[in-house]
């Protein structure tokens, strides 16, 4: 039983958002969770967090970057078209509580993610204080929707064209130095990023969270790619997690772990290059 | 009718295979099977036991001497119906059963190790190969009988008490967390051991039956048990034994240091041996140890081999007579050139400082006297430690049940290691909720699995009859 795209949206270049058909999965998913998809009988299976959902409408909406493959081949499909598989939701939710102040800190693709746990918290009652970050201010998205799900939003860029130039941890150290009582941090974006907040946190000994992104292929626990150390100990991110304690992450693993199949990665897009010059 | 000879032959039809060295580079498969007048002699060997023991040798009582006689009187239809009638998935069991410790052990012709026993598994195999290429015939099904089951997980116990429950007249939906129904089947045991096509017949065959199969539904996330039981009047968990376990030595979390499920699932389902046509990667290596002595360490040992790697080594801590591998599978495994370290135990795996495997240190082991269990424990021998190079490593040391069911079961007993607790009928703690296959033994065979979700169909069909309403939703339709 294929799934069936209803929207396929480019929000910044490269960046794309879908809204697929998928009501079962639809009606269960809660923030932080994600699916795996696999668009055709030669694809490849492939994680993508849920960035919103609707119940009500039976909908999905997944936010992904052209990074490769596969995400190639997914930007090339439409409203109308359809994957082969869709599986979730997967992983543990994110925890939504009062905490008291809480910073989301979402960058690059990242603040997809971010969007649903920042909404999820406000209507807990928490303080959101949201910093997204981009390179620049023409990849940056979702800025008005994480301004609604948000108390107060920053916005940063490397290249200054918009916002705070610099990183999204310049904001975070300054927002704990204004006197803030931050009581919890979560921040989803590339493992640098993510290290970069946990060490801007630790000295503060602010509890920070973390959703982790290594590569996958069941999502079940079955398979034990996605192995993680975490406090000396080794999760599987797909089960376990994805979101773990930023604090005891060994992202040095982690990046390298994502860097396994770099050669197949280039080569899979050669062989696709020459399939088919045309995408 | 005919003639039965006074002396029967002592020796086995042999089953033509790929030779070693073509087989050793593909991925088709290694036992070609036998042909009509192959199996027609095999057959004749049999002798037709007034007692047969092979009969209590399988563990579903198939009536093997039966289906050998319609063999040899070469009424290959009848053969069909008397294996199918206990054994719904015998294209699958004929390649795969450990028949050399079940019915083939007991054989009378093999006693005394005079002669070779009957190929029974080689002869269940023609005979489903015969259904497949004559076309598949649908039984007739009853009426609709208006209770619902739910079965979680698509492997053999799934499939089989999918098929037997479909086939009274229930209406069944069967739950798969994956894209492919077939469990082990399909992301375990390699193409070369068993055509993935076969499996996709059997499967096509289940849903023909009516069966309706929902893949992509990992149950315990899409919905719990307690959902299913508002729905469906009988929940079956056949959820298998798919956690892989690790070593729990240093470098484990290496580059190049797999899980044989990962190895395998990339390799078989994935079909990562057709990359790039294929999307999923696999790294292909130059040396590659499989640590494990089992199925699994063959069936991985046997891809990294065909995958390419030059050198492939099997690390195994105890002895030759201690693997717990089908013994034609450590042949094959041995003619394809694998190389057999036993007595060897891994100590840790070794890396470069890229995070990238090089290779594993390990240490050799002896045998100590058996302990009451009568199990000789291995142990190290001093002084032994060696290292073993390799850019690639699969650790297939067995695995444990996934908690995903168990963890948002709360009602549900476990026993240790996590297995479900469930009676001689598939019966859990639970109401409604029946189990079996490896879910409840831990790793088993294929066959104990098929049996467990046949008995369990059994109970579960006795138990819907029981809920209340039955006989009014029988005057219904
Ligand atoms: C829980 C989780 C949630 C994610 N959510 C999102 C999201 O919302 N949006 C988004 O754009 N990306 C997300 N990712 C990353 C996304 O899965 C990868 O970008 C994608 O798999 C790349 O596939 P490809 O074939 O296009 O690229 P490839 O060229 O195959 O790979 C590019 C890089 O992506 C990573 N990657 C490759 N294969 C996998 C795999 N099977 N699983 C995970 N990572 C892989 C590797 O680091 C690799 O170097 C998520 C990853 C995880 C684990
Ligand atoms: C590599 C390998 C080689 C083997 N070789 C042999 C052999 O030669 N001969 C032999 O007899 N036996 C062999 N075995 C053992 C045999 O395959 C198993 O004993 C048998 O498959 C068990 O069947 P099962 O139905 O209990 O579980 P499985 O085959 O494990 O099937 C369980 C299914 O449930 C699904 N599932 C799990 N959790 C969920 C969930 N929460 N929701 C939905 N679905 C779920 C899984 O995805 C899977 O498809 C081998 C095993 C392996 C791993
Ligand atoms: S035990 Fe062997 S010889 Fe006797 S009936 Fe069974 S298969 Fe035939
Ligand atoms: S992706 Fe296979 S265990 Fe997590």
């Amino acid at each position: 039983m294929p799934f069936t795209i209803l929207k396929k949206q480019e929000l910044v270049p490269t960046l794309h958002r879908m809204d697929i058909a998928a009501p079962r999965v639809a009606e269960k998913a809660m923030p932080g969770q994600f699916v795996i998809l696999r668009i055709d009988e030669c694809g490849e299976r492939i994680p993508l967090t849920i960035a919103d959902f609707d119940a009500a409408d039976g909908t999905v909406t997944l936010i992904f970057q052209e990074i490769g493959k596969t995400t190639c081949q997914l930007a090339s499909l439409g409203a109308g078209d359809s994957i082969a598989d869709l599986a979730g939701p997967l992983g543990c939710a994110s925890t939504i509580e009062k905490f008291g102040t809480v910073v989301c800190v979402g960058g690059g693709v990242g603040i997809a993610p971010i969007f649903p746990i920042a909404r999820g918290l406000m209507e807990a009652g928490n303080k959101v204080i949201s910093i997204i970050g981009a390179r620049s201010a023409d990849i940056l998205f979702w800025e008005e929707r994480m301004k609604e799900a948000s108390s107060e939003l920053y916005v940063t860029t490397d290249d200054g064209t918009k916002g705070h130039h610099g990183f999204v941890t310049d904001i975070v150290q300054n927002v704990i130095e204004s006197g803030e009582q931050v009581d919890r941090v979560i921040a989803i974006g590339p493992p640098v990023m993510m290290r970069a907040v946990a060490g801007v946190t630790k000295p503060f000994g602010i509890k920070t969270v973390v959703s982790l992104n290594p590569i996958m292929v069941d999502g079940t626990g079955m398979c034990g790619a996605c192995r993680v150390l975490v406090g000396g100990v080794t999760k599987f991110a797909c089960v376990d997690g994805p979101e773990f304690d930023a604090h005891e992450v060994d992202f040095t693993l982690l990046m390298s772990r994502l860097a396994m199949y770099l050669p197949e990665e280039r080569e899979a897009l050669d062989y696709k290059a020459a399939e088919d010059p045309a995408v | 009718m005919k003639i039965k000879t006074e002396s029967k032959p002592e020796k086995r039809s042999k089953m033509a295979k790929q030779s070693p060295s073509k087989r050793r580079s593909n991925f088709e498969e290694v036992a070609l099977g036998y042909n009509r007048y192959e199996a027609v002699a095999e057959a004749n060997r049999c002798l037709n036991c007034k007692k047969p023991p092979c009969i209590e040798g399988c563990p579903v009582g198939v009536d093997i001497p039966r289906f050998i006689r319609q063999i040899a009187e070469e009424d290959f239809d009848s053969a069909v119906l008397t294996l199918k009638s206990t054994n719904s998935l015998p294209a699958i069991c004929g390649r795969v059963c450990p028949q050399e410790t079940q019915c083939e052990a007991v054989c009378v012709l093999g006693k005394g190790g005079k002669g070779d026993p009957i190929a029974i598994g080689g002869l269940e195999r023609f005979v489903a190969d015969y259904e497949m290429e004559e076309g598949v015939t649908i039984p007739d099904l009853p009426s609709p009988t208006g209770r619902r089951v739910a079965v979680v997980g698509a492997g053999p116990a799934g499939l089989t008490a999918a098929a037997e429950l479909a086939k009274i007249g229930h209406s069944v939906t069967v739950f798969e967390s994956l894209h492919a129904a077939g469990g082990v089947l399909v992301y375990g045991i390699p193409e070369f051991r068993l055509p993935k096509s076969i499996v996709a017949a059997e499967v096509d065959f289940i849903r023909r039956l009516g069966v309706d199969m929902r893949m992509n539904s990992v149950i315990g996330k899409i919905g719990t048990v307690d959902e299913l039981l508002r729905d469906y009047d009988a929940v079956f968990l056949g959820t298998g034994a798919g956690l892989p376990s690790f070593l729990g030595i240093d470098g484990e979390n290496l580059n190049g240091v797999y899980s044989a499920n990962e190895f395998l699932t990339r390799v078989n389902l994935m079909k990562a041996y057709l990359f790039p046509e294929f999307d999923t990667p696999v790294k292909k290596g130059r040396r590659t140890i499989v640590v494990g002595g089992g199925n699994v360490a063959m069936d991985s040992a046997r891809c990294a081999l065909r995958l390419g790697a030059g050198e492939v080594t099997i690390v195994y801590r105890r002895g030759e007579d201690e693997l717990p591998a089908r013994a034609e599978e450590v042949l094959n495994a041995k003619e394809e050139g694998i190389i057999f370290r036993l007595l060897t135990n891994p100590i840790r795996i070794l890396g470069d400082g890229n995070n990238w495997v090089t290779g594993m240190e390990c240490v050799n082991m002896e045998l100590c006297e058996p302990d009451e269990s009568g199990r000789c424990r291995p142990v190290p021998v001093p002084d032994t430690e060696h290292i073993i190079p390799a850019d690639v490593v699969v650790i297939a040391i067995g695995t444990s049940p996934n908690p995903l069911v168990s963890m948002t079961t709360p009602d549900l007993e476990i026993a240790g290691y996590g297995t479900i607790v469930a009676d001689e009928t598939g019966a859990t703690s639970k109401p409604g909720v029946f189990a079996g296959g490896d879910i409840v033994t831990g790793s088993a065979t294929v066959i104990s699995a098929m049996g467990a979700g046949k008995v369990a169909a059994k109970a579960i069909d006795e138990y819907v009859r029981g809920l209340s309403g039955y006989e009014n939703l029988l005057n219904i339709t």
